[in-house]
C-alpha cells in the first residue's frame, strides 16, 4: 500500500513533464492540425538556451532561461512557418516528413556546436534537496516542474479564452474560412499561434535540464509521448491534454513498477490503442466541421 | 453533424493522373533488363563485400515496396515499419540461434546473462517449419490486429502515423530491456548456418544476394498485380475518398487493414532476408529513426509508384554508404536537406519527375508531328 | 406514367425522426413514406432538413429518435455500408468521385460491390454489362478511358449516378443533382431522371423550382424539420403555407431559394 502511494507523485511528475512537453503541441498540432516533427528538437533548444544562459547566469540561468527560451524557440518556430510550413497547410503527412527533415538537421546543429556528449545544467541551490510527505520523497525539482507545468496551463488557458488573439485563434481552429471572412487575418493569428506553441516548447525545455543531462537527441526522447498526449486528450483541448498528461503519467509510473521500464511502454501502448476503441477521438472532441 | 459531402483524405501532395501511354513491351522489358543487370551483370562485376551491401540494401528496398503500398496506394502513413521488419528480422534471428546451439543448447548470449532454461517464446522457433513462416505471419498478425482496431475506428492521418511511431518507440524499448530474451541493444549476431547452409562461404553470400534480387523481383510483381486488381483500385479509392468508399458498399476497414498487413508482412520479409545477409539484428536496424528513413526512400523514389521506392531505398543506401565514408557529420545535414528538397520541390520524388519527363518528350513528339494542324484540343468533349 | 400508384407498397419509410446536433434539432418529428416505384422531390428552404433526412437514412448521421424502415428493415444504427448493401444508393451535393481512377474504373468498383475478396484480386477485365449500360445510360461511354478528374461538373454528377446505376439499387437519394448546372446540362439530367424513375425508386432533394415544375410528380415540402406539406406540383405550388415559407425568404422563383453549397441542416 506504501509502495502503491509512492508512485503517486512520481506519476504525477511523469505526467506534468508529459504535460510541459505536449503543450506546445495543443498550439500546432491542435488548433492548427500541424504536425511538427521538430517540436522535440524545439525542446532541445530550449534546454540548450540554459545551458548557454549558464555562462552568465550560473545556477539561476534555469530561471532567467524560462522567457528566453519562450522567445528564441519561439522565433525558431515562426521561422519554420514562415519558412516552410506555411505551403504545406492542408497536408499533414507531408508536414510531418517536411519538419522531420528539419529535425534531422537541428539535431546536427546541435552536435557540431554543443557536441555530442550530454551536457548538465546547474540547478537552481533552492531546487536541491526535497521534502518527506507521507514517508515519499519529493524532491524540490521535479515540485517546481509541476508547479510550472501548471503555471503554463493557466497561462495557456487564461490566453485562449480571454485575450483577443486567443479567441480569434480557436475561431481559425473550428472554422477558418468563416473566421477569415469576418476579417480575422488568419496568417497572423497562424503566425502568433505557431510563435506561442513553439515558445512553450522552449519552457518545456528547459524545465527538462532539472530532470538530467541534456544533448542533441533530447528531443526524439519526448516527441512520441507527447503527440500521444495530444491524441489522448483530444485535438486542440487543453483540459484533453491536462487529463491525459496525468492519466499517461500515472499509467507509466504504475505499469513501471509492477513490470518493469520496458513492459510498461509496451502496455502505455496497448492501453492507448484500448482506449481509442472507445473514444476514437480523444477524451474531449471539438465539434467542429472543419477539422472532420 | 452532417456533411453535405464526405471529406476527401487531402493528405498528400497531388498523386499523378494517369501516365502518359507507353508502348505495352517497355514494362515487361525494362523489368527484365534491370533484373538481367542485378542477377549477372553485377555478381560479375562487383566484388563480394559489396554484393553483400546490394543485399542490405535491396532488403530496404523490399521494405519500400510494402511502404509504397501502404502508404503511396492507401494513404496510411506507416512510420513504424521497422517493427515489422524487426519481427521478421528476429523470428529468422532466433531461428539462426537455435541452430547454431543445437538441439536443446541456449544461444550463448542466454547463457551469458545466466539463462539457464529455454524460454517459452523462443522453444518454437527451433523449428524452420515454425520460424520460416513466422517470419511474415508474425508482422502480418500484428498489422491486422491494429489496423483493424484503429482503423475501425477511423482513425487516421496523422493519428495512425503518430501510433505506428509510438510502437515503433514502445517496441525497440520493450526489444532493449528484455535483455535475456532478445539481447538487448546489442541484439542477436553470429549465425553460422541457414537450413544447413554455411553462411560464412562466399558462395553462401552470393546466393543469399540472388535470392533477395528474386525475391525484391517477385514482391514488386505481386504488389503491381494487387494494384491493378479491383482491390488495388479500392484501395486508391479508399485513399481519395475514405467516406465516400463507404457508400458505395465497401467497408474501409477491410480494405485498408489487408493494405496495411500485406505492407507489414512484406517488411517481415525483407527482415528475415536482412539477417543472414547482415548477420545482425539490432534495435537500432529498424527503431524510429530507421522506419521514418524507409519512408523518406519511398518520398524520394516517387511515393506513388512501386519501382520508385526500389529505387529511392537503393538510391538513398547508396548516397548514405558514399557520403558518410567521407564527411560523417555533413551526412545528416544533407540527408535532412534531401528530404525537404523532396516534399518541397518534387513530392511525387523521381518517379514522378520521370513521368514528368515522360510526358513532356511525348508532348514534344506530338507536338512536331501535328504541328501545323492546330485543330481542336481534346480537352471538354461534352458527350 | 403520371401521378403516384397508391396502391403500391412502401419502400421506405421513416416515421417520429428527431435529429439534434449540438443542441440544434435539424429534423423535429418527421414523418415520410415513399412508395415502391416512387419519384418523390423534397423540397424546402435552407435548414428545413432535407439533407439531414438523406444523411440518416443512408447512416451518415444517428437520429435521437424515430425509425427508418427499408422495405420493412429498421436502418437506424446499421453502418453506411451495410445500407448500401440493402440497396440503398445516394449521391451527394458536392459530387465526389474518384478523380485519380478512370469513369469506367469508378463505375466498375461501384459495381463490384458484391463481389467477394478473390474475385475483387482479379484484374478487371473489359467491361461488363452493367458499367456498360449505366455508362450508357448516362452517356459517359465515349469518356470511359478518361481520368475522372478531368470531368465537367456535371459529367461529374452524371458519374455519380452512373455509379449508382452499376450497383442496381433499390432506392436511389440525389442530393442536389442539378445544382451548378447549365440549363443544357439540367435538361439531360432531367431526362435521365425521369428514365431512371421508370425502373427505380427515387428521391431527389432540389432547390431548383424550374426543375422542379419540369420532372416533378409527388413534391414533399419541408420545413423546419417537419413535412409542412404533400402533393403533386400543382397542389403544392398552390399551398399558401408553402409560399408563405419560401416568400419569407425569397420567394419561389426560377433561382434557387439559395445559392448552393450552403445548406446546413
Amino acid at each position: 500500500m506504501h509502495a502503491l502511494l509512492g508512485q503517486l507523485p512520481v506519476g504525477l511528475s511523469i505526467g506534468a513533464v508529459l504535460l510541459l512537453v505536449a503543450l506546445g503541441l495543443n498550439f500546432t498540432f491542435g488548433q492548427m492540425g500541424v504536425v511538427n516533427m521538430a517540436h522535440g528538437e524545439f525542446l532541445m533548444a530550449g534546454a540548450y538556451t540554459a545551458f548557454v544562459l549558464q555562462a552568465w547566469f550560473g545556477a539561476q540561468s534555469v530561471l532567467v532561461g524560462l522567457p528566453v527560451a519562450f522567445v528564441v524557440v519561439g522565433l525558431m518556430g515562426l521561422a519554420l512557418e514562415r519558412g516552410l510550413i506555411r505551403h504545406f497547410y492542408g497536408r499533414p503527412l507531408d508536414t510531418l516528413l517536411l519538419t522531420w527533415g528539419v529535425s534531422l538537421i537541428l539535431q546536427q546543429v546541435a552536435r557540431d556546436v554543443f557536441g555530442a556528449p550530454n551536457v548538465d545544467v546547474a540547478a537552481p541551490g533552492w531546487l536541491a534537496g526535497g521534502v518527506d510527505a507521507a514517508g515519499v520523497r519529493l524532491h524540490y525539482s521535479r515540485l517546481f516542474i509541476l508547479a510550472l507545468a501548471v503555471l503554463c496551463v493557466l497561462a495557456v488557458g487564461w490566453y485562449l479564452a480571454r485575450s483577443r488573439t486567443g479567441r480569434q485563434m480557436r475561431a481559425v481552429t473550428q472554422n477558418r474560412q468563416l473566421a477569415a471572412c469576418s476579417g480575422i487575418d488568419t496568417a497572423r493569428v497562424d503566425q502568433i499561434t505557431f510563435f506561442i506553441g513553439s515558445g512553450v516548447a522552449g519552457v518545456a525545455g528547459v524545465a527538462l535540464t532539472l530532470i538530467g543531462p541534456i544533448g542533441p537527441t533530447l528531443g526524439s526522447t519526448y516527441i512520441v509521448d507527447a503527440f500521444l498526449v495530444v491524441v489522448v486528450g483530444g485535438l486542440g483541448q487543453l483540459r484533453g491534454a491536462v487529463l491525459a498528461a496525468a492519466v499517461l503519467g500515472l499509467l507509466n509510473a504504475y505499469a513501471e513498477f509492477w513490470s518493469d521500464a520496458s513492459l510498461a511502454k509496451v502496455v502505455v501502448f496497448a492501453v492507448i490503442i484500448a482506449f481509442l476503441q472507445v473514444r476514437p477521438q480523444g477524451l474531449f472532441v471539438l465539434r467542429s466541421r472543419a477539422l472532420t | 453533424m452532417t456533411l453535405t459531402s464526405p471529406p476527401a483524405a487531402g493528405t498528400a501532395a497531388p498523386p499523378p493522373a494517369a501516365a502518359p501511354a507507353l508502348p505495352r513491351w517497355t514494362g515487361p522489358a525494362a523489368f527484365t533488363a534491370v533484373l538481367l543487370l542485378a542477377l549477372v551483370v553485377v555478381p560479375a562485376v562487383a566484388p563480394p563485400f559489396q554484393i553483400n551491401l546490394y543485399a542490405r540494401y535491396l532488403c530496404y528496398a523490399l521494405a519500400a515496396l510494402g511502404i509504397a503500398l501502404a502508404w503511396g496506394k492507401g494513404g496510411m502513413l506507416t512510420l513504424g515499419q521497422g517493427v515489422f521488419f524487426g519481427i521478421g528480422g528476429y523470428a529468422m534471428a532466433m531461428h539462426l540461434k537455435l541452430t547454431e546451439a543445437g538441439p536443446g543448447g541456449l544461444p550463448d548470449f542466454m547463457v551469458w546473462s545466466g539463462v539457464t532454461e529455454m524460454p517459452l517464446l523462443w522453444a518454437p522457433f527451433a523449428s524452420p517449419y515454425v520460424a520460416l513462416p513466422a517470419v511474415v505471419l508474425l508482422p502480418g498478425l500484428v498489422a491486422a490486429v491494429l489496423g483493424w482496431s484503429v482503423f475501425r475506428q477511423r482513425v487516421r492521418g496523422a493519428y495512425f502515423a503518430i501510433l505506428n511511431q509510438a510502437l515503433a518507440a514502445a517496441f525497440v524499448i520493450l526489444l532493449i530491456g528484455q535483455q535475456g530474451l532478445t539481447g538487448g541493444s546489442n541484439g542477436l549476431t553470429d549465425f553460422p548456418v541457414l537450413l544447413g547452409v554455411d553462411l560464412n562461404r562466399p558462395e553462401s553470400q552470393l546466393g543469399l544476394y540472388v535470392a533477395v534480387v528474386l525475391a525484391v523481383a517477385a514482391v514488386y510483381l505481386a504488389l503491381r498485380a494487387f494494384d491493378r486488381s479491383r482491390l488495388g483500385r479500392l484501395l486508391v479509392a479508399v485513399r481519395d475518398g475514405e467516406d465516400r468508399v463507404r457508400f458505395l458498399g465497401y467497408d474501409p476497414t477491410v480494405v485498408k487493414t489487408l493494405a496495411y498487413t500485406l505492407s507489414a508482412m512484406v517488411a517481415g520479409l525483407a527482415g528475415a532476408l536482412f539477417v543472414p545477409v547482415a548477420g545482425i539484428i539490432s534495435p537500432a536496424l529498424f527503431g524510429v529513426v530507421p522506419s521514418i528513413e524507409l519512408v523518406i526512400a519511398v518520398a524520394i523514389g516517387g511515393r506513388y509508384s512501386l519501382a520508385g521506392a526500389v529505387a529511392g531505398a537503393l538510391l538513398l543506401n547508396l548516397a548514405r554508404t558514399s557520403f558518410s565514408e567521407q564527411f560523417a557529420d555533413g551526412w545528416l545535414y544533407l540527408q535532412g536537406a534531401l528530404f525537404i528538397a523532396v516534399i518541397v520541390f518534387a513530392p511525387r520524388g523521381i518517379a514522378g519527375l520521370a513521368a514528368s519527363g515522360r510526358e513532356l518528350l511525348s508532348r514534344l513528339r506530338t507536338r512536331r508531328t501535328a504541328a501545323p494542324a492546330a485543330g481542336a484540343p481534346a480537352e471538354g468533349g461534352t458527350p | 406514367m403520371t401521378g403516384t400508384a397508391p396502391a403500391a407498397r412502401p419502400l421506405l419509410e421513416v416515421r417520429g425522426l428527431r435529429v439534434v446536433f449540438d443542441g440544434f434539432t435539424a429534423v423535429d418529428g418527421l414523418d415520410l413514406t415513399v412508395a415502391e416505384g416512387e419519384l418523390r422531390f423534397l423540397i424546402g428552404p435552407n435548414g428545413a432538413g432535407k439533407t439531414t433526412l438523406i444523411d440518416v437514412v443512408t447512416g451518415l448521421t444517428r437520429p435521437a429518435a424515430g425509425q427508418v424502415l427499408f422495405d420493412g428493415t429498421e436502418l437506424v444504427g446499421r453502418r453506411e455500408h451495410r445500407i448500401v448493401r440493402l440497396g440503398v444508393g445516394r449521391t451527394f451535393q458536392t459530387s465526389v468521385v474518384f478523380e485519380r481512377l478512370s469513369v469506367v474504373e469508378n463505375v466498375d468498383l461501384a459495381a463490384a460491390f458484391r463481389l467477394g475478396l478473390p474475385r475483387l484480386l482479379r484484374v478487371r477485365r473489359g467491361v461488363s454489362g452493367t458499367v456498360a449500360e449505366a455508362l450508357e445510360r448516362t452517356g459517359l461511354t465515349a469518356l470511359a478511358d478518361r481520368p475522372a478528374g478531368e470531368l465537367s461538373h456535371g459529367q461529374r454528377q452524371w458519374l455519380e449516378i452512373a455509379m449508382l446505376l452499376a450497383q442496381r439499387p433499390r432506392l436511389l437519394l440525389l442530393d442536389e443533382p442539378v445544382a451548378g448546372m447549365s440549363r443544357d446540362e439540367r435538361e439531360r439530367t432531367g431526362e435521365l431522371l425521369l428514365e431512371i424513375a421508370r425502373d427505380h425508386t427515387v428521391v431527389v432533394v432540389e432547390h431548383d423550382m424550374a426543375f422542379l415544375r419540369s420532372y416533378a410528380r409527388t413534391v414533399t415540402v419541408l420545413h423546419e424539420g417537419r413535412v409542412l406539406t404533400e402533393g403533386d406540383v400543382a397542389q403544392v405550388q398552390a399551398d399558401p403555407r408553402v409560399r408563405e415559407v419560401y416568400l419569407g425568404r425569397r420567394g419561389a422563383g426560377d433561382e434557387p431559394a439559395v445559392p448552393a453549397g450552403g445548406e446546413v441542416g
